[in-house]
């Protein structure tokens, strides 16, 4: 479409935005929900490696974001480090995605959808009812941010920059990825599973590398999550999340870099609008479902595309058209 | 020992709204191939239907029966004018009924408040009876006694009548059954319809005992998924004793196990997955 030059100009300009970006919004709350939309944004682009690339819905992310948020808060509450505790986070997340994985992977299609679901559910029912581990529906509050390298990350500013550099490293992984023979594979296997399995890929191991993969940056998400709130609550681990992720990927498009994290941008900043006026969020998040599905099924970044072209192309229909009838429509 | 038997009778009687649950959920899920994510709304929708329908007047089956033929219409309307429009799509279905169950329950939220509502039993079930100097409750058994007669009568259609026949057809070779003259996708709906309303019915059965509360939705579907799973996708036997087999296994878990009861509930469900992917009666892998 565009010239690598002009692709890469434009990654500079937005790189330069993100990293000036609290320099010219200036208000805290703005820069949380900058922080907000970046972390979701990781999450959503480590979904969308199982349901973009790999072909897989997931619904039992928000287990896998959880898991990495819970581990980590539990640990800290109990006193740790904060290194042992984020490197504890991410092991379990790892060792809860291989198990996920394996089991969720016995089927694919809607099959696969419904184990991930139920498994989410379990680990839900883990953080919400196993109230001696997990406190319950009280949750676990954080004893405060961790200070890398000496800086304090307590402040809006230095979280937001904490962030975006997971966020950029994040993108980096997912660009390398993209391009690589294991990111062809994982299409490969989306497209024509049984042609990969005739040339001699292992088409379980692949897909089960993706899991991972998938869930390596989910719990890194979790973490950044639990580090922003301060705090985890069953509420999160709910299917509400894994859905809410879910629509981030397909709103934005799936398959695409971009689209996960337009997707988050919006549901982010439209959650945030819609709760500060009317108290039914879970509504007009139905009401979008239901909307993108019926009108703009490929989401919204190659939709708004498509919708872009038909009104272009029927503008110059229209331009045209009494040019045509100047000249007696002997065009052709 | 009492406390056993209590918790036998109270496992049975689960077992039996599981059954009325998930016979539709397998149905639509299982034959027509629908992830419906909306299953567990129709039960919740259809229990507030039900409350609403009680508060009118109505006597408690006749409620249970427009609550369901309430529901056959919205689940119907949803079919034909939505979903139909998707076939084949999962992912595109996935969105469709999760964006609903949303939709259904937030408005339950805004209609019936957040406050738990919990209907009287009907006054002829009111009360127990003695079997062998043992007292059951009647409400119970009678749940017991309708899912029964639900799964013969399903059974019955789908195996033994013309109905039955065309439906699985339809669901074995679409093209084939079309041009036989079978309408498939009036079928369908029909099951869709079915399916709905056998989730409403069940909400209203379970409501006495259960009470409706929001996020009984997202109670329910997780139970009709394990169900489903465990007895195999489309088997009707399978969801039967799937039902039971979770219908004891929340009851007693609950007894013995508190902390861990939910946890419990999926470990049949997980077994049965990395030995047995078509599930306990299935015959293909889901």
């Amino acid at each position: 479409m565009s010239s690598p030059g002009l692709r890469r100009a434009a990654v500079a300009v937005v790189l330069v935005l993100l990293l000036t970006l609290p320099a010219w919004v200036g208000n805290p709350y703005y820069i949380n929900i900058a922080s907000q939309i970046l972390h979701w944004a990781v999450f959503a682009l480590a979904l969308n490696v199982l349901v973009g690339y790999a072909g897989l819905v997931s619904l039992g992310h928000a287990g896998l974001f959880a898991m990495a948020g819970y581990t980590a808060g539990l640990l800290l509450a109990a006193g740790s480090g904060h290194f042992t505790a984020d490197v504890a986070a991410v092991g379990v997340t790892l060792a809860t995605s291989a198990v996920f994985a394996v089991l969720a992977l016995r089927s694919t299609g809607i099959g696969f959808l419904m184990i991930t679901l139920a498994i989410g559910q379990i680990l839900w029912g883990v953080a919400y009812r196993w109230a001696s581990l997990t406190n319950g529906d009280n949750g676990v509050n954080l004893p405060g941010r961790p200070a890398p390298f000496g800086i304090s990350l307590a402040g809006a500013d230095a979280f937001y920059y904490a962030t975006l550099v997971v966020f950029v490293l994040a993108v980096a992984s997912m660009a390398v990825f993209v391009r690589s023979p294991f990111g062809a594979s994982v299409r490969g296997t989306r497209d024509q599973a049984a042609r990969m399995n005739a040339l001699g890929y292992n088409v379980w191991l692949i897909r089960f590398l993706a899991f991972l993969f998938s869930g390596f940056w989910s719990g890194i998400a979790g973490l950044l999550f639990v580090y922003y709130n301060q705090f985890i609550s069953p509420q999160v681990v709910a299917l509400q999340t894994s859905a809410e992720v879910l629509l981030m990927v397909i709103s934005g498009g799936t398959a695409t870099l971009l689209g996960p994290i337009v997707g988050a941008a919006i549901v982010v900043i439209m959650k945030n609008v819609v709760s500060a006026y009317i108290e039914r969020w879970n509504l007009v998040l139905g009401v979008i479902f239901v909307a993108i599905i019926v009108f703009m099924p490929e989401g919204l970044v190659p939709g708004s595309v498509r919708l872009w072209r038909l009104g272009w192309r029927a503008m110059r229909a229209r331009l045209a058209a009494p040019a045509r009838e100047m000249l007696g429509d002997r065009g052709r | 020992m009492s406390l056993w038997l209590t918790l036998a009778v109270n496992s049975v009687a689960l077992g039996g709204l599981l059954f009325l649950l998930s016979a539709g959920f397998s149905l639509i899920f299982g034959l027509m191939r629908i992830p419906n994510l909306m299953h567990g709304s129709f039960f919740m929708l259809g229990a507030y239907l039900g409350v609403a329908f009680l508060a009118k007047g109505l006597n408690f089956w006749a409620a249970a029966l427009a609550s369901a033929a309430a529901m056959a219409v919205i689940g119907g309307v949803i079919e034909r004018f939505l979903l139909r429009r998707l076939a084949g799509q999962e992912l595109a279905q996935v969105l469709l009924t999760l964006g609903f169950s949303f939709v259904i329950a937030d408005i339950c939220l805004m209609v019936w408040t957040g406050d738990p509502i919990q209907p009287p039993t009907p006054p002829e079930l009111r009360g127990a009876v003695a079997v062998l100097s043992i007292f059951f409750p009647l409400y119970r058994l009678a749940i017991v006694a309708i899912a029964v007669a639900v799964a013969i009568g399903l059974w019955l259609m789908i195996d033994w009548t013309r109905l039955g026949a065309m439906i699985r057809a339809g669901v074995d070779d679409t093209p084939i059954a079309r041009v036989v003259g079978i309408k498939v996708s009036r079928l369908f709906t029909l099951i869709f319809c079915l399916g709905a309303a056998l989730a409403a019915f069940a909400g209203v059965m379970g409501a006495p005992y259960l009470s409706v509360y929001p996020g009984l939705d997202a109670d329910m579907l997780p139970l009709a998924l394990i169900v489903v799973i465990l007895g195999g996708t489309g088997s009707l036997l399978g969801a039967l004793v799937g039902s039971f087999l979770i219908g004891f296994l929340y009851n007693f878990g609950q007894a013995i196990f508190p902390d861990l009861a939910y946890v419990i509930l999926f470990l049949p469900m997980l077994l049965v997955l990395v030995l047995r992917p078509q599930g306990l009666f299935g015959r293909v892998a889901s």
